[in-house]
């Protein structure tokens, strides 16, 4: 009761006023220095919090561990409808998950990042965009893209790189997604350099009549991707150029084995956005309607001022994050079926999840998925309102699996792209002399031993044409 | 076409030494059968290579060592007794040589990003309890931090050995590493120095990684007077299997601890790259005293008098590769391989050094053999093939029977499914070695 009385008010003051708060507690009897806001005072005051008395920024929530409205939470606005939809999208994420993250340990495919946990940051954050806001993500937002009508198919062609992923064509890891149509830019594996470049989505935003003050660029981090210079940068770009750009730090514990506390000292990393001044809010990130509402205000405080917002969503990765590349790691499974959890306690001691209980409890991980689950509160909020039925949610498992199953035999065995693409797309446009030579060279190559040199051999089947294109 | 001086060369081999290279290719036959077909077209031979050293006895005579409790002003001693080696792969190695910098130098510390658990590769495994978390320490995930303060570290006086955690994402530390690292000493008139700093990071291809996790990025750091930059490749010559009448120094890989020790206790800033396949796949009898191996001088592997291939890191096994094809070449492609160059004796060395770069072992070599092939991983254009070509063209012109030859990745990013033909693997390198013999 009390304690989220005193949450309330703090929400609301720091929603009325976030940075002013301190330098409101007096008048100025000494008045300030002429450059600035900036009072005079006798009194060597050093401060080391953004909250006025000292504490940590609070965290928004609206339902508690059993899916019931916090005292004194309001509800955001959601209709049945909107509430399946956000549901069923959140449960699409481990079934993909638990089988691609195994794919990924038999080998079949290069690498895998989970968001199993991270469900409601993800899918609550995407339900709260516009479909067409710009969307900069770090690698576990598939959600966002499904959200928005990516299909199973698309994901699985990109995964396995095969003649049908129109995204990377092949050449980028599994998930490294883009889709102009659904306004998804890129993933690029090193971290954070996609958060200076939101600054200027927003910016390029902000300059088209036909988009300002309709849409934002919304970037995705970790926690530990905000330890780039580049989080700085982003931030101090976008709050000074300004430029409408909406950051959605998904600080989910850890950075592959690095907690959190060895990442930062500070108050996480809300404690930064006003020290850029941007209008800040930290958020449950697993309750699924704080993170709706919460990037739902932050969304039209950031079209409407025009300038950078941070919402920092607290959530929990459950999965252990794969070694990067499998054969350096070899995979252990061999008894699990694909569509077995990975990582939990009933699936025991195989070496990747070993990894991870090397710099986390074992039972820490047990706790959270018992205790604060995003999807188990969502659904019992569901249920209380008679949204939904277990039933329905074995229906709903059933049907997942399915598609997911279907969309993963279809894909696993197509062919790739034709050989020759690997040297498109270097430019745009005429094409240099050397990548034209180089691609003589590999052709002469093949036509020589393409059909004789093993490792070449077999590789060419992969592809289709089979090299034909380039060997003919 | 094939010089006719070469061949006479060729015919004037002693016949010891025609044999024991037989032999040689026979062993690595009869090993190549028994193994499952290689999984790539690079590499096949990792496991299997003739380069990596066994034996107590040949690891303890790898060539360049220095031990660290010998005096080097003096001959070598040939005092192996009483010295032990153990079984390593390429991490444990490089393990190996953090923790005796770490027992050695107690102003020594170990950091980067998830260092303390070991590593994602798990170069640092146990040395976070085994030295304390107050010298081998997780840092924020920021590499141009990483590499400025280790620079601090190093400004005074203290060692510094940092992590980054593959060398595709060294580029945020670019500013610092070539603006600073590389000019602190030159800059303030010798007052100030980094020689303290060692950066390592995991490079190269391992078939699968894509454009973030297959970069060669050394020449980059080429232009960068004042970097040292290292590879490391994991290999060592076994006397009998080549000509045991030259040179045959008894290296060792062993290479990656003796080249790190030196690295790290270098009067100056190295950038030091590990190859990432090499980790587990090469194992080694690897002595567990300190010593060094030099930096900045090459390893010539394989003597030969016909042409040289110039290699570092990874590759080093797909040129192995590509020189018993030359020899032996399998039937299906045998056809391409006109007799006589199957006689052609090949010098491989390896540079382990990119800078400054072993000139004069190189030089000497092509003087030799009048013809050069360089290997390497990274694009061609501005790669270090680049550099090195225009460097021995300008030492060798008159001796230059063909031009040089460079094998490396295409002037693309890496692109996923298509690494197979992006690598610079063994058979183009055969390729490359018959069309310069044929020149
Ligand atoms: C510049 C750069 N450095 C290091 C890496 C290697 N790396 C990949 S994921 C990761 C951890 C990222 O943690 P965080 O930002 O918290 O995201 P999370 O994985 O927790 O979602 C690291 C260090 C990288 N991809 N890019
Ligand atoms: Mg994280």
């Amino acid at each position: 009761m009390f304690r989220s009385a005193l949450l309330r008010s703090q929400i609301h003051r720091q929603s009325r006023n976030y940075v002013r708060a301190t330098s409101q507690v007096a008048a100025e009897p000494y008045g300030h220095l002429p450059t600035s806001q900036s009072p005079i005072t006798p009194k060597m005051n050093f401060i080391n919090s953004v909250t006025p008395d000292g504490t940590q920024i609070p965290t928004y929530r609206v339902l508690d561990g059993v899916g019931e409205l916090l005292d004194g939470a309001e509800l955001p606005e959601i209709d049945e409808a909107f509430a399946r939809r956000i549901y069923e999208n959140m449960m699409q994420i481990p079934v993909i998950d638990n089988l691609l993250n195994n794919v990924q340990r038999q080998g079949k495919i290069s690498f895998y990042m989970t968001a199993h946990g991270e469900e409601a940051t993800v899918i609550g954050s995407a339900a709260a965009l516009a479909d067409n806001d710009e969307i900069l993500g770090q690698y576990r937002e598939m959600g966002a893209l499904l959200w928005r009508g990516y299909g199973l198919d698309d994901v699985m062609a990109q995964c396995f790189g095969n003649a049908e992923d129109a995204s990377t064509k092949g050449k980028q890891m599994p998930v490294h997604f883009n889709s102009k149509e659904h306004h998804f830019h890129a993933i690029s594996s090193p971290l954070a350099t996609q958060i200076p470049q939101a600054a200027g989505v927003g910016f390029a935003i902000k300059r088209d009549p036909a988009r300002r003050g309709k849409n934002c660029a919304a970037v995705y981090f970790g926690e530990g991707a905000a330890s780039e210079g580049d989080f700085h940068a982003g931030m101090l770009l976008a709050s000074t150029i300004p430029s409408p750009t909406l950051f959605i730090a998904r600080n989910n514990g850890f950075a592959i084995s690095t907690p959190s506390t060895e990442q930062y000292h500070g108050d996480g990393i809300a404690a930064r956005g006003p020290g850029y001044g941007m209008d800040t809010l930290r958020v449950d990130g697993n309750d699924v309607l704080a993170v709706l509402s919460g990037v739902r205000e932050a969304r039209r405080r950031c079209v409407e001022q025009g300038r950078g917002v941070l919402v920092e969503a607290m959530t929990y990765r459950y999965v252990p994050q794969l070694p990067q590349l499998p054969n350096i790691h070899p995979p252990s499974i061999s008894t699990f079926s694909l569509l077995t959890p990975t990582s939990t306690s009933s699936v025991g001691h195989h070496s990747t999840s070993d990894d991870s209980f090397a710099y986390r409890p074992r039972q820490e991980v047990e706790d959270r998925k018992r205790i604060d689950n995003p999807i188990a509160r969502f659904r019992k909020f569901l249920e209380a309102r008679k949204w939904w039925d277990d039933k329905e949610e074995d229906e709903l498992k059933d049907r997942l699996k399915g598609e997911v199953m279907r969309a993963f035999k279809r894909h696993e065995t197509m062919q790739r792209h034709e050989v020759r693409e690997m040297f498109e797309g270097v430019y745009r446009g005429e094409e240099p002399w050397n990548i034209r030579e180089q691609r003589e060279e590999l052709k002469a190559l093949l036509q020589k031993y393409g059909k004789d040199w093993e490792p070449w051999r077999s590789e060419l089947k992969k592809h289709k044409g089979e090299g034909k294109e380039l060997m003919q | 076409m094939f010089a006719p001086s070469s061949l006479a060369r060729l015919s004037r081999r002693s016949v010891a030494t025609f044999k024991a290279k037989l032999q040689s290719a026979r062993r690595w036959e009869s090993t190549a059968g028994t193994e499952a077909p290689p999984a790539g077209g690079h590499s096949p031979s990792i496991a299997t290579s003739s380069f990596l050293r066994q034996t107590r006895d040949n690891s303890l005579r790898t060539p360049d060592i220095r031990w660290a409790d010998e005096d080097h002003a003096g001959p070598p001693s040939n005092a192996l007794a009483g010295r032990e080696t153990r079984k390593m792969n390429l991490y444990q190695a490089v393990r190996d040589a953090m923790s005796i910098a770490l027992t050695k130098d107690d102003s020594a510390v170990v950091f980067g990003e998830d260092v303390a658990f070991g590593g994602v590769f798990r170069c640092t495994m146990g040395l976070a309890e085994e030295f304390g978390r107050e010298r081998v320490f997780n840092t924020p995930l920021t590499e141009q931090g990483i590499a400025g303060f280790g620079i601090g570290i190093a400004s005074m006086g203290q060692t510094a050995i940092a992590e980054i955690q593959f060398a595709d994402y060294i580029y945020p530390a670019f500013d610092q590493l070539v603006n600073e690292a590389a000019k602190f000493n030159f800059r303030s008139g010798g007052n100030f120095d980094v020689g303290g700093l060692t950066i390592r990071c995991p490079s190269m291809s391992v078939g699968h990684g894509a454009l973030y996790h297959s970069q060669s990025p050394e020449g980059f750091f080429m232009g960068a007077a004042g970097l040292k930059a290292s590879l490391v490749a994991h290999f060592d010559v076994p006397p009998h299997t080549l000509t045991p009448t030259q040179i045959v120094i008894p290296r060792s890989p062993i290479q990656a601890k003796g080249l790190l020790l030196s690295a790290i206790r270098d009067p100056n800033p190295v950038i030091f790259m590990e190859p990432k396949i090499l980790y587990r796949s090469s194992v080694e009898q690897v002595p567990i005293d300190d010593y060094e191996i030099p930096l900045g001088r090459a390893e010539t592997l394989i003597h030969g008098s016909d042409l040289t291939v110039l290699t570092w890191g990874t590759p080093v096994y797909s040129c192995e590769t590509a020189i018993h094809m030359l020899a032996n070449p399998p039937e299906t492609i045998a056809r391409h391989v006109p007799e006589p160059f199957r006689k052609a004796k090949i010098e491989l060395i390896d540079l382990r050094t990119i800078l400054p770069w072993d000139v004069e072992t190189v030089t000497e070599s092509v003087k030799r053999t009048g013809r050069l092939v360089i290997v390497h991983e990274a694009s061609k254009t501005g790669g270090v093939g680049s550099e090195i070509a225009a460097e021995l063209q300008k030492r060798c012109f008159l001796k230059l029977d063909a031009p040089v030859k460079r094998v490396t990745g295409w002037d693309t990013p890496v692109g996923m499914s298509y690494e197979k033909f992006y690598i610079p693997d063994s058979v183009r390198i055969l390729d490359a070695m018959v069309e310069t013999l044929s020149y």
